[in-house]
């Protein structure tokens, strides 16, 4: 790696190996039209200890064939965000559209049609696998309850399909999931998602339990599978780096907001809020005269209760930059540069005051 | 120099009731005073055994062979009362859940200074103020009120840095950190490694970090062992080791982590899985799926640790090239 590439790198900045310029990425496609939507959405648990706001006023839209990264550690309500799109918690204000309908007051019966077309896939695939059954016959279940074989040999047939396409074995139909190793069991997962042919997949921490080599065939597959048949994903994960790899559009999410959306590479080099600057500052590299040479943000405390968000902006009690306006005014998601947003009375400026500090 | 903490062949054997597991089969590490040693590697690669059966904590099922050496006594002939002493005077333990070494039915204070009435002696007041000063010591914020509080009343960040407290309370010459921030938030996790290294730069502390996190041990170690199916296939300085890695699941698995310079590129995997413990091959354990792939002689025998430059040593009869920057 060269001086000015690893000067780089500890900024945070995209540098292809080649060193030409970032736009030969050819990961700009024309917008496609919008699979589903969320329009302000708040999703609030009552707990004995208060209301807790998991999601408090997101809106986002997820376009055909994309891949949209969400990006927050816990707490931040980027699974609740998932759920949501699925109808599995129920919003307490807002709107969820999938395919130009609002399905957010949808019945039972309907919704299951709904989980024919939204599908998601788990951070544990052994959790939700039943252990009872053979990994042919979970995968078979989704066929069988939205009716989509008929008969048990078509129904064989589409299973064989279904594992080939994820990269298993015909014979591991057989099988149970104790017998498989986590990277199997995720692909069965993958499979499962896949049988519905839904508009829209919810990858919900689908690397996260896995080892290092095992991630890495899980992301290669499921690019893979995007790209042969059209999938459409929302990629939720803790892990930026592998978000920033899967996806076409990225969002940031902080104590039940966005508060930072971008493509990948904008808010890589050019991150405009300071929480995700600091986010990406303690992203540890494998690389140790990186790792000697950085200067970290390191954020004091620990993220506030949302049961009792702070007033004015949400990341003001752990923001290295904040200022008295602060806490009088909560910062609206607007726009830094075309099509990168961020939700700070000071984007970028801050960011750029932290980094010099 | 004498180490802090030497293991030399060390092997640990598990019955199980499809025959013996060899979770770690034949290992030599050292750290030496004041210096972090990273231990790496994947889910069941033997890397927290190794730690485990060195510091006398194997599960009873365990068979352990080898020599272990902490400040140049030896462990092994010792009987379980002194060796536990001398465990608890010298060494202190961080695990990856909080929970696991928190009582949560006693206030912080009082497992903090636990182990230091039982290892020097303190009476109960004294104990109480050298809480106090621990919780101080690792960033909890008004530590004198904090010492009275039980753990649930603490966020998952500030029950390790209660944890590091008590594992530092009897100024250990040596502090084991298995997976101490694995469970935690990205943010939180820069906070820990910081006060770690903080902590040894002021106390001394020699510290072994057993992580799967390979961008933790960049920033951590002075050296670093990547282990695979209970041997260690690399080991040396970290900027060799990361620099010019010369085994090539060492290469792999450093090429296996999206890098955001790479511009999205197809990753690098490694096909298959490791050998299964209860069955591992006679020669390499890494030839099923290296894609160097050697010949029989890989298959057969198992390479030994060369040297390929200064403290660095690579298991494999065909190291990488090692001349110049590569990655």
């Amino acid at each position: 790696m060269s001086e000015r590439q690893r000067a780089d790198r500890q900024l945070g900045a995209v540098v292809p190996a080649d060193g030409t310029a970032h736009a030969a990425v050819p990961k700009q496609r024309e917008p496609g039209e919008v699979v589903a939507e969320l329009d302000d959405l708040a999703v609030w648990f009552p707990t004995p200890a208060g209301v807790v706001r998991a999601v408090d006023g997101v809106s986002l839209r997820v376009r055909r064939g994309e891949t949209l990264g969400l990006v927050g550690e816990s707490g931040s309500g980027k699974s609740t965000t998932g759920l949501a799109l699925l109808r599995l918690v129920d919003p307490t204000s807002g709107t969820v559209r999938v395919g130009g309908e609002d399905v957010t007051r949808w019945s039972r019966r309907r919704l299951r049609a709904l989980r024919r077309r939204v599908a998601m896939v788990f951070q544990d695939p052994q959790a939700s696998l039943d252990p009872r059954l053979t990994i042919g016959a979970s995968i078979a279940e989704p066929l069988i309850v939205h009716r989509l074989t008929d008969g048990g040999a078509a129904r064989r047939r589409r299973v064989g399909e279904l594992l080939d396409m994820v990269g298993l074995r015909g014979e591991l139909a057989d099988r149970h999931p104790h017998e498989l190793s986590g990277g199997q069991r995720q692909r069965v997962g993958i499979a499962r998602a896949l049988a519905g042919e839904p508009d829209l997949i919810v990858l919900d921490e689908p690397i996260a339990s896995l080892d290092l080599s095992v991630q890495a065939q899980i992301m290669n597959l499921l690019r893979r599978l995007q790209r042969d048949l059209g999938l459409t994903y929302l990629f939720i994960a803790h892990d930026l780096a592998a978000v920033e790899h899967m996806s076409d559009r990225m969002a940031v999410m902080y104590l039940g907001r966005i508060v930072e959306s971008g493509t990948p590479a904008q808010i890589w080099r050019d991150p405009a809020h300071p929480y995700t600057a600091a986010l990406l500052s303690a992203v540890p590299v494998a690389d140790p005269q990186v790792e000697r040479e950085r200067r970290r943000i390191i954020l004091s405390g620990d993220i506030p209760s949302p049961v009792d968000p702070p007033g004015g902006c949400r990341f003001r009690t752990r923001c290295p930059q904040a200022r008295p306006e602060c806490a009088e005014t909560d910062p609206v998601l607007a726009e830094v540069d075309p099509d990168h947003r961020a939700a700070c009375l000071f984007a970028k400026e801050a960011v750029r005051a932290m980094r010099s500090a | 120099m004498k180490p802090v903490l030497a293991v030399e062949d060390l092997t640990v054997t598990i019955g199980t009731r499809r025959g013996p597991a060899h979770a770690v089969a034949g290992v030599d590490w050292a750290v030496q005073p004041g210096e972090t040693l990273a231990l790496v590697g994947e889910s069941g690669s033997g890397k927290s055994m190794s730690v485990l059966a060195a510091t006398g904590l194997a599960p009873r099922t365990a068979r352990v062979t080898g020599r272990v050496h902490l400040l140049g006594t030896e462990l092994t002939g010792l009987g379980q009362d002194r060796r536990r002493r001398l465990r608890g005077r010298h060494i202190g333990f961080v695990f990856q859940d909080p929970m696991t070494s928190l009582n949560p039915v006693l206030t912080v204070g009082r497992q903090v200074t636990e182990a230091a009435e039982e290892h020097l002696g303190l009476t109960r007041r004294a104990a109480r103020s050298r809480a106090v000063e621990l919780l101080e010591m690792v960033g909890i914020p008004s530590a004198g009120q904090r010492v009275d509080a039980y753990p649930h009343q603490f966020s998952g960040g500030m029950r390790q840095r209660v944890v590091i407290a008590m594992a530092l309370a009897c100024e250990p010459d040596l502090l084991i950190a298995d997976e101490p921030t694995t469970a935690l938030d990205v943010t939180t996790q820069a906070q820990i490694v910081e006060l770690v290294a903080d902590l040894q730069r002021r106390l001394g502390t020699a510290v072994v970090w057993i992580t799967h996190d390979l961008g933790v041990v960049a920033g951590i170690a002075d050296t670093v062992a990547v282990m695979y199916a209970g041997r260690i296939l690399e080991q040396g300085p970290v900027d060799a080791v990361f620099g010019t890695p010369s085994h090539p699941y060492t290469e792999a698995l450093l090429a296996a982590r999206p890098d955001p310079a790479a511009g999205g590129a197809e990753l690098v995997t490694i096909a298959g899985a490791p050998p299964s413990p209860l069955d591992l091959p006679a020669g390499c354990a890494f030839w099923p799926r290296c894609p160097v792939r050697g010949d029989a002689r890989c298959e057969h025998e198992l390479p030994p640790l060369v040297p390929v430059s200064a403290g660095h040593q690579v298991r494999t009869f065909y190291p990488q090239p090692t001349d110049g920057e590569r990655r």
